[in-house]
């Protein structure tokens, strides 16, 4: 592997981790957020 | 990757966001199938007839996606039942083969025994429908809430395992895990050609990833550098289970090496594998190996190296290189299946579209960039090296059910036995688990659009699907021959039509619904804001690139031109219906085409469709 290998290595799994890792911490501190999701107690129509 | 991640920021995510959003507005008005949304969208009556496109892209890809569902079972249970121990590629590919019934029609189903699918199919297919007939919170939802976690548990595990591996063959350095993610990373490609002194160029070889290894073929560019062609006994392995006649047709394998440093070791080139036609034809391979048998004797042994280096500018003008790109966005994200939009319309009106949109996208590419990405490949250079790879192919089925098992039947080797064995059943259960909770969310749409237009309660719509996809996967298990059914389907539908309903999205989304209101609607509820440049994408860019990506695609996979001025050559597609007729390929079309004037028939006479533009005026 090139050390521009690493790089883009790094660079993509990096950006991909901050990116979910951002998005979780959202949903679990935005206020009421969790309200906003579909959960497992929610039914559809023709439940 | 560059294109992969530009393909995720201007098609993924813009027609993530645009399903998300046109879904739920369409649930608001009553309406949870493509057909209802996209005619509750545009006042045309086109509309419901395109949105049928959404009701078969799911139900079609199901009638195969749970054949394929079945091998991962299949393979599972056969790990752990050590049944999965190969020596060679030719003995694993063998073993799929006989397997799944590529062989003959309908070998698939001739018995029920551990190592034919036929058994897995129908516990695949039945654990499926139990699931959706329980309905999208009590099954789907809750069998994804404790399957997905699991299975991201077992890519850790096993991410651990191939990570440390590092080069598990003494004997071959250039095979390792470093290797293996240079062969997926490396921003610069390297290609070895070998050839006569005078045209170096005469044989692309393979690809080099190795530091150390590109550095010391670029100091023996252009130099004569010694060669020899090894022959390798045919291994136990591959002769088991045939007949004398068969074992006289394989060709013994020849590695070729090069003394690229003077007084140097003998570094491994490439395996030739060689085979009897009627198993595993490698007729590239064979021609290229006796020519250069050829080259070394009239040479005395000395062609020469040439490295070509291919930067990152270059991989971008590549149109194949995009296509390819757009058609991993589509399907790790699962966008333009039809799937999100019905899920979407089950969601309140103040239900956030937009940053659920992103958490899903964000955790599709987490398992596909960071788990599956850095396992996959990484394993299968680490025991069978680039060269190995490139001689089994690097298709979905080749590097999943024929490199994979090999992989994990060589980590069963001196004080490792039954590893192998353990992480085999621990990936294929892992590929199960997410192969289930990917069919089971393509079913609903099917249900959806039953319940909908038929008026029928859930137990009926899933019996009545049931029967529907049962006569379809009946019939690609059945013509398992060459997997040509399969083959024709996932071409035509999960491709083709992949694109065509992800193109009409956003066009709808774009420039029907509108972007002003389409962004009013998306943030309704939501959390976070949509950057205010994508009013720009997804109103010009994503459906420019979609329509140019879509046009570069059928003239290079449909119609077989060569971007890069080459011969036209009618893509295999074509000629299995106009040139060569086919009676598979031609029966897979026609069941999709049947499946699309029933719907369409059903369609037609929903009243509330044509009414509903009335009354919400």
């Amino acid at each position: 592997m090139t050390t521009g290998g690493w790089i883009v290595l790094i660079i993509s799994v990096g950006t991909v981790l901050t990116l979910f890792g951002w998005c979780m911490i959202k949903v679990m501190t935005t206020p009421d957020e969790a309200d906003h999701l579909k959960g497992v107690t929610d039914h559809t129509p023709d439940e | 990757m560059i294109a992969y991640f530009i393909s995720f920021l201007i098609i993924g995510l813009p027609i993530c966001w645009a399903e998300w959003t046109m879904g739920r507005h369409g649930g608001q008005r009553g309406f949870n199938s493509s057909p209802g949304i996209f005619n509750a969208i545009w006042k045309h009556p086109a509309a419901k007839y395109l949105g049928i496109i959404g009701v078969i892209i799911p139900v079609v890809i199901y009638m195969y996606y749970v054949y394929i569902e079945a091998w991962c079972l299949g393979y599972a249970v056969n790990f752990l039942a050590g049944n999965l121990e190969f020596d060679s590629p030719v003995q694993s590919a063998r073993w799929w083969d006989t397997f799944i019934g590529v062989n003959e029609n309908g070998s698939a189903l001739k018995s029920f025994g551990l190592e034919q699918v036929g058994i897995y199919l129908l516990l695949a297919f039945v654990l499926n429908f139990i699931l959706i007939y329980r309905g999208v919170s009590k099954g789907i939802e809750l069998f994804c809430k404790i399957a997905v976690p699991t299975l991201v548990l077992l890519a850790i595990v096993i991410l651990v395992r191939v990570l440390t591996l590092g080069a598990p063959q003494a004997n071959q350095p250039d095979e390792s895990v470093a290797n293996g993610l240079g062969f997926m990373w490396n921003p610069t490609k390297h290609i070895l050609y070998v050839g006569a002194e005078a045209d170096a160029g005469q044989f692309e070889i393979r690809e080099i990833v190795d530091r150390t290894r590109i550095a010391e073929i670029e100091k023996a560019a252009g130099k004569a550098v010694p060669f020899r062609l090894v022959t390798q006994p045919v291994s136990k392995g591959e002769m088991e289970g045939l007949s004398e006649e068969q074992i006289a047709e394989l060709v013994p394998p020849r590695t070729l090496e090069a003394q690229l440093i003077p007084d140097g070791d003998w570094v491994h080139i490439m395996t030739y594998r060689g085979s009897a036609a009627a198993i595993d034809p490698k007729d590239d391979d064979e021609s290229i190996a006796e020519e250069l048998t050829s080259i070394l004797a009239a040479t005395g042994g000395a062609p020469q190296v040439k490295l070509e280096k291919i930067g990152i500018a270059e991989q971008l003008m590549s149109p194949e290189l995009w296509l390819a790109a757009a058609g991993q966005i589509f399907f790790s994200l699962s966008v333009g299946f039809g799937v999100i939009i019905v899920y979407s319309s089950y969601m309140r009106k103040r239900d956030d579209v937009v940053l659920s949109g992103l958490s899903a996208t964000s955790a599709n590419e987490f398992c596909e960039v960071c788990l599956g990405g850095m396992i996959t490949v990484p394993a299968a250079v680490a025991f069978i090296g680039v060269a190995g790879l490139a001689g089994v192919g690097l298709g979905s089925f080749d590097l999943g059910f024929k490199v994979l098992p090999l992989v994990f039947s060589e980590m069963n080797i001196g004080d490792q036995a039954g590893m192998g064995n353990l992480f085999g059943f621990l990936w294929f259960f892992l590929l199960f688990l997410a192969a289930v909770t990917s069919s089971i969310s393509m079913l609903q749409p099917g249900i959806a659009f039953i319940e909908e237009t038929l008026r029928l309660d859930r137990k009926r719509s899933s019996a009545l699907l049931g029967l529907i996809t049962a006569l379809g996967c009946g019939f690609i298990v059945y013509f398992s021959g060459g997997i040509k059914a399969l083959d024709t389907l996932d071409f035509w539908v999960g491709t083709f039509l992949l694109f065509v309903l992800a193109t009409i999205q956003i066009i709808l989304f774009g420039w029907v619904f509108g972007i002003k209101r389409g962004f009013e609607e998306a943030h309704t509820g939501a959390a976070i804001r949509i950057p205010g440049i994508y009013r720009v994408i997804m109103k010009y860019i994503t459906p420019v690139f979609l329509i140019v990506i879509f046009v570069l695609w059928v003239l290079t996979s449909v119609f077989g031109v060569s971007l890069t001025g080459g011969d036209a050559k009618l893509s295999g597609y074509i000629v299995d219906l106009f040139v060569e007729p086919n009676h598979v390929a031609w029966i897979s079309i026609g069941l999709v085409a049947l499946l699309f004037i029933f719907f369409a028939l059903i369609v037609s006479g929903v009243q509330r469709y044509k009414t509903f533009h009335k009354e919400d005026a």
